[in-house]
């Protein structure tokens, strides 16, 4: 079972008590963007087979969404990080890097 | 290859069995073919088979990372039908359909396709209303099926609680000749006869690398050296994303883990399929008496073909409601696999970025009913380049289009 620590409220959660909001830092294309902008913005996801960085929200819970960086092939979860981040903040990217030494970095 | 009969079965029983052939040849991978497909699950395995038969190009290897078939292909709870509500579905999953009927003659191999029925149980007025429509959509794209009422859901799986206290059963969408085939014997039917027309199929070789100049793929590296190519097929289901990463490029397509569980085997007690949409649960009975259930799909990335506990927890609850007779029984395995689930819950035939490169994915939950059609479409779209009637609908090209293929309301379990 997949358990995650909210930072909003400290409350080690399960998944049964979380919703999973998807892929995390995928940047909103406006009316000015082209149509493979929207479309990469809408539909391409990177779907990841390792690090992945997420959106959660504690849905009964405190109700807040949240970030977390976690392994899709073994569930390792690395850390959680405020809704308020447009990137991977530099902590969690060196505890990651410092766990798995021959990880490329987040993909493009 | 011998083919088998009963001539053979009757011959070999003379002489201790020893003549049976292997039924597919283990070769080493060659430094180049003309056509490569990733994954030997069924959909790549029909793709190659196919290519052979209708297209006359047998020059092929199919690279799978681990056995072939054990995949979703062979993870998954077999059901076959072909009730969909859009054209586009419908033609490809009945193209699928119906060469199922058949399989078995055309491969020499006993697909054991049982054709016992499929019923839909509508368990509120919103799908009694639904699967009205997709009844009228159904006799206009030559698609047998029929809504039934209720008391001849109870007539046809007795066992069925048609009075439930939270959703009785209103009424079913019923395909009389959708039903299930063994999973196991599809792909090792296909394997046999792609095997049997020259193409290796090579295991245990994890495709690592796609080699490229340009917009041109050149070949693949694997873990069994590099493998040169004209045409590459990638067919890996869950993986999709993996190996579209490799090659440069990025689907609409999200990997999730999908259940299934059996029961110990119990003696005869129902005769078709049965699938319950709103308490989300289906079940049907193998020939060893186990009732195989489908269960729930996590709702997040996952590829460790493990699954979350509490669905199972989920399925059998919805399942006792439906069949109280199983309240009782024990479960004796679980297990999952990981599907690839695409924007609009449609599958991908496509042509991609790169000019020599094509895609088949996007099963999710319910692609095994559509191996033979997948296959048959993909290999018409390799050998010439384009897509034909079957396969053009799903191009990747629809996301950017806007022009979605609306199935929805079926995927999310296992069917
Ligand atoms: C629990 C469950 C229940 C299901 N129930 C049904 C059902 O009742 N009816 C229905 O129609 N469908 C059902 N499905 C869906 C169905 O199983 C799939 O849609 C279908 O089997 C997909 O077949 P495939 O050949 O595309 O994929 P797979 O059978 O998964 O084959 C893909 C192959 O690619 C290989 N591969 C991956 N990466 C690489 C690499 N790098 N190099 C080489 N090879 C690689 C894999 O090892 C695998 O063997 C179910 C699925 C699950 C998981
Ligand atoms: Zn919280």
């Amino acid at each position: 079972m997949l358990i995650l620590t909210c930072p909003c409220c400290g409350a080690e959660a399960d998944e049964t008590e979380l919703a999973s909001g998807g892929e995390a830092h995928i940047q909103r294309q406006g009316p000015e963007s082209t149509d493979a902008a929207f479309e990469a913005y809408l539909f391409q996801r990177k779907n990841p087979s390792g690090v992945h960085f997420e959106r959660w929200r504690h849905a009964f819970g405190c109700g807040k969404w949240f970030h977390a960086a976690r392994c899709t092939r073994t569930l390792e979860v690395f850390g959680t990080y405020t809704a308020q981040s447009l990137k991977p903040p530099k902590w969690i990217l060196d505890r990651i890097r410092k766990r798995r030494p021959d990880w490329a970095g987040p993909l493009p | 290859m011998k083919r088998y009969s009963a001539f053979a079965i009757a011959k070999e029983a003379f002489r201790h069995q020893l003549g049976w052939e292997r039924a597919w040849r283990s070769p080493e991978p060659k430094p180049e073919y003309e056509v490569i497909i990733v994954g030997a699950g069924g959909h790549g395995l029909a793709t190659a088979y196919y290519l052979g038969k209708n297209h006359g190009i047998t020059n092929i290897a199919i690279l799978e990372k681990n056995w072939l078939g054990g995949g979703n292909t062979g993870r998954n709870t077999t059901i076959i039908r072909s009730n969909y509500l859009q054209d586009a579905s419908a033609a490809i999953y009945e193209k699928a359909r119906s060469l199922y009927e058949t399989l078995s003659q055309d491969l020499n191999y006993n697909v054991m396709f049982s054709p016992r029925g499929v019923a839909m149980l509508a368990q509120t007025h919103h799908e009694v209303r639904g699967y009205r429509r997709t009844a009228r959509a159904n006799a206009i794209q030559g698609v047998e099926t029929e809504f039934i009422g209720s008391e001849q859901v109870k007539a046809l799986c007795p066992i069925i609680n048609v009075d439930g206290p939270r959703f009785p059963v209103l009424g079913a969408l019923w395909q009389p000749r959708g039903g299930t085939a063994r999973h196991d014997a599809v792909a090792w039917g296909y394997a046999r006869a792609c095997s049997d027309m020259g193409m290796d199929i090579i295991q245990n070789c994890a495709v690592t690398a796609v080699r490229r100049t340009g917009g041109t793929v050149t070949g693949v590296e694997t873990t069994r050296g590099a493998v040169g190519c004209r045409k590459l097929g990638i067919v890996v289901a869950g993986h999709s994303g993996v190996l579209a990463a490799m090659a440069g490029f990025r689907l609409p397509v999200e990997s999730v883990a999908l259940q299934a569980l059996v029961s110990e085997p119990v003696k005869p007690c129902m005769d078709i399929v049965v699938m319950a949409n709103t308490v989300h649960g289906y079940m049907s009975q193998s020939d060893k008496g186990e009732l195989v259930i489908g269960g729930g799909a996590d709702g997040f990335n996952n590829y460790t073909q493990r699954g979350s506990f509490h669905h199972v927890e989920e399925t059998v609850r919805a399942l006792v409601e439906t069949f109280p007779i199983i309240s009782r029984l024990r479960m004796l395995r679980q297990w999952a696999g990981i599907v690839d689930m695409t924007g609009d819950r449609s599958p991908i035939l496509s042509k991609t970025p790169l000019e020599n490169c094509f895609i088949n994915c996007g099963w999710g939950t319910g692609g095994f009913k559509a191996i033979p059609g997948s296959g048959w479409a993909m290999a018409e779209l390799m050998a010439k380049g384009e897509p034909g009637p079957l396969a053009a609908p799903f191009g990747l090209d629809r996301f950017r289009e806007g022009r979605f293929i609306d199935e929805s309301v079926a995927a999310g379990v296992a069917h």
